[in-house]
């Protein structure tokens, strides 16, 4: 296992070295120590290789992930696995805002709670959300899974497209245009797939579904009360 | 952007280190806002005094004579203490609003940062490290105190500017993000008869606050009404003679993480200006709620949480 530390080793070594693994590297396992809430730690990864950093982080941690798993053993700031394409990011404690954003792939993990715009304009990525999302989760989401096995705040999926969200507790309130939907077969088993890859012990058949309503596609003046 | 930082102590152990431990925050926060920064600190209290800060852009003469001119107009002893670009008047308690007001026509190029029984307001235009340092922040002592980085958004970058506003005996507020409806907030307090110095649209904000409390509001009170009143982004924290609070809109876009242990209450723009807090390892962090007034005293309850519909 390799270590680097944050504390006497910068940031852009880190990210250049983790760069440099090519695909069928032999160094598979990397450590971060003394992360103490950097920002942009692990961003831009794009080999197999697993990366546990050591503590909390600031902005950006695990963005425009490709293959790599980054575990962070600690809290995370805004906009962890922004835009990840594949690959997978857990968090052990909580994430703050726009946390999975506009992401294509991949799998995001947090085992504490997402603050506010969890999943916002997601296009494919799957979220697993052991606790809370904040308001304004899902919003414009387009594609892909996102899981709260906790309550979901104010203006869930506003202005949906495609994407499932799936939440065990309350949800305070559904934004424009998402619904609740019936749980069918094939969502219970996308679900159970979801919770184990997750690490989640919750049953799929204690959650609801909720979706888009698809009344927004399209302009129509008779929805303007919707936008 | 803008850095906030704040931190309340509850273990008086800390107390010699709180400049030093404040001091720290505030730089981290640099890169969110190297425009100018600024410190308020609750220090210890002259029970017979209340004080002035005041700050001057040519101290030698400014300063030269204040406060036997000061002690003149007022009729009372007043004595100087003076800090770089800033000086401490202290004056016979409850004479503090009065020698404010007096100083505008006794000294009208001296500028009042804050008048109360313990604050004083350290700020400048430059960045964060070297306002520190010229104020020797870090040797400072004091039971709670909060600071601001900032990156000008709505106002020039001048030492009026900058934050910490005081907005009352004892109060103050920072502020990350901006109001939208500040102008017409402005001219709306200006006909209540509140003064407003700047063209900023925080002192808009801490002039509000203000306004709401003279006619009856609690703090806690002001700061819910705030959500109503103020259109556009802001993290407010506070600080009264015993108090420390904070409250994000309810769309609460701009970032915030607090901290609690048995020795202090925190507050950072980010995580990072936490990190080097004595047992943060161990503290409870959190992400403030949008639209919820969170407040803690030495007076009181030590934690008191309003969530607003």
């Amino acid at each position: 296992m390799q270590t680097i530390d944050l504390e006497t080793s910068g940031l852009r070594d880190l990210n250049a070295t983790l760069h440099a693994q090519a695909q069928e590297t032999n160094q598979t396992n990397w450590e971060i120590i003394n992360p103490k809430g950097s920002h942009a730690v692990a961003v831009g990864l794009d080999a197999p290789i697993e990366v546990n950093v050591k503590g909390s982080t600031g902005y950006y941690t695990g963005g425009m992930n490709k293959q790599a798993t980054v575990h962070v053993h600690g809290s995370a700031g805004p906009g962890v696995a922004e835009n990840m394409m594949s690959g997978s990011v857990i968090i052990e404690g909580d994430a703050s805002q726009y946390a999975g954003a506009t992401g294509n792939g991949g799998l995001l993990v947090i085992k504490g709670n997402a603050s506010s715009r969890c999943g916002i304009s997601m296009k494919g990525i799957d979220i697993v959300v052991h606790g809370n999302v904040g308001h304004m989760s899902a919003f414009m989401a387009q594609s892909g899974n996102m899981v709260v096995c906790g309550d979901a705040g104010d203006a869930l999926g506003d202005s949906i497209y495609e994407a499932r969200l799936f939440v065990r507790g309350s949800v305070k309130s559904l934004g424009a245009d998402c619904i609740e939907k019936e749980m069918r077969p094939e969502h219970i088993e996308i679900l159970r797939d979801l919770l184990e890859k997750g690490g989640c012990d919750a049953k799929p058949e204690e959650f609801k579904r909720y979706g888009s309503a698809r009344r927004l596609y399209n302009f129509d003046v008779d929805n303007a009360g919707d936008y | 952007m803008c850095g906030i930082v704040g931190l309340f102590l509850k273990d008086k152990a800390l107390e010699p280190k709180l400049g030093a431990l404040l001091t720290d925050m505030l730089i981290t926060m640099t890169d969110r806002g190297p425009d100018s920064a600024g410190i308020a600190i609750y220090r210890a209290e002259d029970s017979a005094r209340s004080k002035l800060t005041v700050q001057a852009d040519a101290p030698d003469t400014a300063f030269d004579g204040l406060a036997e001119k000061l002690s003149a107009a007022l009729g009372a002893a007043v004595s100087l203490t003076r800090n770089d670009t800033h000086a401490v008047l202290h004056v016979p308690n409850g004479l503090a609003d009065t020698a404010r007001k007096s100083l505008r026509s006794v000294a009208p190029d001296v500028r009042v940062m804050s008048f109360g029984d313990t604050l004083e307001i350290y700020k400048e235009v430059g960045l964060p490290k070297d306002v520190a340092a010229r104020f020797d922040l870090p040797s400072m002592t004091g039971t709670h105190g909060i600071g601001h980085t900032r990156m000008a958004t709505e106002s020039a970058v001048t030492t009026l500017g900058a934050h910490p506003f005081n907005t009352g005996l004892d109060q103050c507020l920072v502020h990350n993000g901006s109001l939208s409806n500040h102008n017409s907030l402005r001219r709306k307090l200006q006909r209540e008869g509140i003064h407003i110095e700047t063209m900023n649209d925080t002192e808009v904000g801490a002039a509000y606050i203000t306004w709401k409390m003279q006619n009856g509001a609690t703090l806690g009170e002001a700061l819910e009404a705030s959500l109503d009143d103020l259109d556009g982004f802001f993290n407010f924290v506070v600080g009264t003679k015993d108090g420390f609070g904070v409250v994000r809109d309810p769309i609460a876009c701009k970032p915030a993480v607090m901290a609690e242990t048995d020795q202090y209450v925190a507050f950072g723009s980010e995580y990072r200006a936490l990190v080097n807090l004595p047992g943060i390892d161990d503290a409870r962090v959190w992400e403030p709620e949008p639209a919820t007034v969170y407040f803690w005293s030495h007076d009181t309850a030590p934690v008191s949480k309003k969530e607003v519909a």
